[in-house]
């Protein structure tokens, strides 16, 4: 056994703990010892996507983070998009595009998604492709995951107004 | 009770129409359950040593520095593995797929693997392991395994189909050939022949979600494996077959599957896991990192092929010919033989014949990759149909209507075609908007055609009946793209109620009979036949209960619409008794209410697809970007056009990212060069625009509702399609895949070198 260290974070919005080696990803961490396992791995070297996260509200690769760099640091994760019980407009617009098959990407997609529309209410095609370039799907051609994001800002904007 | 397969022309209310997948939910808030998302008390973690060689003798392997490790807890190698030498020779290959017996056959061949509690210690266990290697002579492409002066890679393997029969063992394990006619009287009636050769580089299925597997093996030999799989009633017959333990003892559960394309197929890790379980007696969990998926699970086939057309000058093709050689890695396949049965499926062509060569090289074991085989042949077949058509001065998409394949024409695999949609396909291509839209500078418009076979294949279904009249489905095929959704709706179509009152679930192998692996886009149109049969064995039941409740002969009860109706004369005041009224009274009146079918589903529809392809081409780094793409394909029926649609976008962006730069590069080593996805670029979202799909309807006659495989067939025609889009913006062809830039630019000098 290798020596932990603790770590005290918020994880989506709650107050969380947990020991972990000095060398264990962030991703590990929260998929074994949080146990978060929304939180997925495709490659292990920040290339896919899948295990995006929020980090202190920045979009990370949760697997080329260590766990212990977590200390103090606010962590949302595709666990924490609903609330109350009601999905997310991008959960449901995904749900509702059929923009997921396999779903192994998918929590991955919405938090980068949500990234996107946190910071730009009204993004473009094009926007919306560069913002999602950084998660690999291999299932859809991307087409319905596109058309979920821009239905999704669209449902947002319109909220906002009313 | 037998049923009937044949298709009847009926109005739906269920299927076609457009549902939201019953996972949803899980999906996305991260509560789905995949291969490395299970645990088990005490579980262990297995971890995998690997060789470093592309071809090496294995002296020794000393494991007892990493034995003391504390916190190891199991180690084996193949000396732990049962000797099937001299048994099934598919079996033997299999086990020494998944743990090397002397050789290491290919960079990331297995040939030890460990147990411990957890990760840290099993990666500093591996490093204490001791192997004693003898490097050997190697070789990874397929055209230099076939020479006389290659490394022979298994001194067994004398080439079977030619004569006479070898005396020296060879890299070719097989040859092949097939067709129709005359092939030299063929040539000799055409005005205008074309030759060209081509390459495909091997590409991987690229599903984001790593094997993964938690294997736990009891001292009574029981067992149970939580697996990623395409088919875990296959996956249990394996396991259970490699390592001795009896089927029914050994439950394996499919987990969410994270992407599959073929590759999923293929046991890898799982026999692993559950050996070093067995040997450690605590469960033991894998979970395979990017680098190990590609050095060491199933890639699809490098090729090489040769094609030659002729043609009179009408554009009737008189004669084709095609010579095609796949490697399959590092152990024998028939992968040339799939791309032979593929290549001229299209057309209708008198005189026509394929050659196949199916070749061992030291690369990871070939699986199957999506309609596997048939990319490769299409890139060939359908860039030489443009070829021609240039040579000819007609329309490539006329070339194509004028030879296409009809409902009778004799396929060059065997069959005589039934009703096939690539003569429509065609069609609605010529008439799509998108082949009139204008193209800019640098840009160049390409069509390609593909087909695929599907398959149907052993197939189990349970449908059970609540006491509120929802309605259980117990499925054997695995949800790789949405049949969940699809299998619910035909259900809820034949019991003639709602869809959201159907609940799909797919079964673990120790409560349903056997499935096949979920492959060759069976899923949908043998579970669905299967379902179909499930559910008019159900209704049977519901109108004997009505029957019962009423008084009168079962003969005199009909189903309507989620209803049980009296018809007889003399019953006409009876009112109908809903599927919920009878459901709620089962208990007395004979109990649980169920319908189950075992069925080998026959009959699979072939699946035709023609795609348009626009590309723009930069001439100064001789980058390709795809800016419009249409697929149009023959679904037969398209249960839920959302996740067919899906298959078609998903298919043909794979295609897409082969065409353009996916590939194995391979060292003079013989070492993988780039096994991670910043190295093996697959298509992101940024590269690539919509996708238009065009769902076509020719009904499949063997399924009651027209149902056709879709999966496949539209990873076909991308390669060709790119490739004539290219041709057709810069004048340059391309004959080897990927068409990345630097082979592009390449080109595009030499174009200009003259």
């Amino acid at each position: 056994m290798s020596k932990s260290t603790l770590v005290s974070t918020t994880v989506n919005g709650d107050a969380v703990e947990f020991a972990c080696p000095a060398d264990e990803s962030l991703m590990t961490a929260l998929r074994d010892r949080v146990g978060l396992t929304g939180v997925k791995e495709g490659c292990g070297t920040g290339d896919c996507g899948a295990c995006s996260i929020s980090l202190d509200g920045r979009l990370v690769c949760s697997c080329i983070v260590l766990g212990v760099e977590a200390e103090g640091r606010s962590i949302e994760t595709v666990e924490g998009l609903s609330q109350n019980g009601v999905l997310h407009p991008l959960q449901q617009n995904f749900i509702d595009h059929a923009a997921l098959q396999c779903g192994i990407c998918t929590p991955g997609f919405l938090v980068a998604a949500k990234a996107l529309l946190d910071r730009n209410p009204n993004p473009d095609e094009s926007e919306i492709r560069y913002a999602l370039a950084g998660n690999l799907c291999r299932c859809t051609g991307y087409d319905k995951i596109v058309r979920a994001v821009q239905a999704t800002a669209k449902d947002m904007r319109k909220k906002g107004r009313s | 009770m037998a049923h009937d397969n044949s298709y009847v022309d009926k109005k739906f209310n269920v299927v076609g129409t457009r549902f939201n997948r019953p996972d949803g939910i899980d999906k996305v808030t991260g509560k789905a359950r995949y291969g490395a998302d299970a645990s088990a008390p005490g579980q262990l973690v297995g971890k995998v040593l690997r060789s470093p060689h592309a071809h090496a003798q294995i002296l020794k392997i000393n494991t007892s520095k990493a034995e003391k490790l504390q916190g190891v807890k199991s180690i084996i190698t193949f000396e732990d593995l049962p000797d099937l030498t001299g048994a099934d020779q598919g079996m033997a290959d299999i086990l020494e797929n998944c743990m090397a017996r002397g050789r290491a056959l290919y960079d990331g061949h297995a040939v030890a693997a460990v147990a411990a509690v957890d990760e840290q210690t099993a990666a500093k266990a591996l490093k204490l392991i001791d192997v004693k290697y003898k490097k050997l002579p190697h070789v990874t492409d397929v055209d230099e395994a076939m020479l006389p002066t290659a490394p022979i890679i298994h001194d067994r393997i004398f080439t079977r189909g030619v004569e006479p029969k070898p005396t020296k063992p060879s890299n070719i394990s097989s040859r092949t050939e097939m067709g129709n006619g005359d092939i030299e009287a063929g040539f000799a009636e055409a005005d205008i022949i074309v030759e060209h050769s081509f390459k495909t580089e091997q590409t991987h299925q690229g599903y984001i979600e790593p094997h993964a597997c938690l294997a736990s093996v009891n001292p009574d030999g029981t067992a149970e494996l939580w697996v990623t799989t395409q088919g875990h009633f296959v996956f249990r017959n394996v396991c259970a077959g490699l390592l001795g333990l009896d089927i029914a003892k050994l439950k394996v559960t499919s987990s969410e599957i994270g992407g599959g394309f073929g590759g999923k197929t293929h046991v890898w890790v799982e026999p692993v896991a559950l050996a070093l379980s067995r040997k450690a007696n605590r469960p033991v969990k894998m979970v395979m990192s990017r680098d190990e998926v590609f050095r060491a699970t199933g890639p699809t086939s490098s090729t090489s092929i040769d094609v030659k057309l002729g043609a009179k000058k009408n554009g009737r093709i008189t004669a084709a010919i095609a010579e095609l050689r796949y490697q399959g890695g590092a152990f024998p396949g028939n992968w040339a033989m799939l791309g032979c049965m593929t290549a001229f499926a299209c057309y209708d062509i008198k005189n026509n014949k394929s050659i196949g060569w199916d070749v061992l090289v030291n690369r990871p074991k070939v699986t199957a990759y999506r309609a596997p085989s048939a990319p490769m042949a299409a890139f060939a077949v359908e860039s030489a149909m443009d070829i021609l058509a240039k040579e000819l001065g007609m329309k490539a998409i006329d070339v194509r209507l004028k030879n296409v394949a009809r409902e009778g024409t004799l396929a060059p695999y065997g069959p005589t075609y039934g009703p096939i949609g690539i003569e429509d396909t065609l069609k609605a291509v010529k008439a799509h908007p998108h082949m009139r839209a204008k193209l800019k500078p640098n840009q160049g418009r390409g069509v390609a055609c593909g087909f695929w076979f599907n398959i149907g294949g052993q197939t189990s279904t349970d449908l059970n009946i609540g006491v509120d009249g929802t309605v259980n489905l117990a499925v054997g095929t695995v949800d790789v793209g949405g049949s969940r959704s699809s299998l619910a709706m035909i259900a809820a179509e034949e019991l003639g109620i709602d869809y959201e009152d159907v609940k799909a679930n797919i079964a673990d192998t120790t409560s349903l009979g056997h499935n096949d692996m979920t492959e060759g886009s069976r899923g949908t149109f043998s579970s669905g036949m299967a379902t179909i049969y499930a559910a008019r064995e159900a209704i049977e039941v519901l109108k004997q209960r009505a029957a019962q409740t009423w008084g009168i002969p079962v003969e005199d009860v009909a189903w309507e619409a989620g209803h049980a109706v009296a018809t007889g004369k003399g019953h006409g005041n009876l009112p109908k008794l809903s599927l919920r009224e009878i459901a709620a009274k089962s208990g007395r009146t004979g109990g649980p209410i169920a319908g189950h079918n075992e069925v080998t589903a026959d009959g699979a529809g072939m699946g035709f697809a023609s795609h348009i392809c626009d590309v723009e081409v930069d001439p100064e780094t001789g980058r390709s970007t795809i800016v419009r793409y249409t697929v149009v394909q023959d679904a037969g029926k398209a249960i839920n056009p959302d996740y067919v649609e899906g298959q078609f976008q998903g298919g043909a962006t794979q295609g897409i990212g082969w065409a353009l730069n996916e590939e194995y590069i391979y060292g003079d080593d013989g070492r993988l060069q780039n096994p991670g996805f910043l190295d093996y670029r697959i298509p992101v979202c940024s590269d690539l625009p919509f996708i238009d799909t065009k769902i076509l309807e020719i009904p499949n006659p063997n399924h009651p509702y027209g149902v056709r495989g879709v999966g496949e067939t539209s990873i076909v025609p991308p390669l060709a399609a790119v490739a004539n889009a290219i041709a057709n913006a810069t004048g340059v062809r391309m004959g080897h895949a990927p068409m990345s830039p630097p082979r592009v630019l390449a080109a595009l000098d030499a174009l200009d070198a003259g």
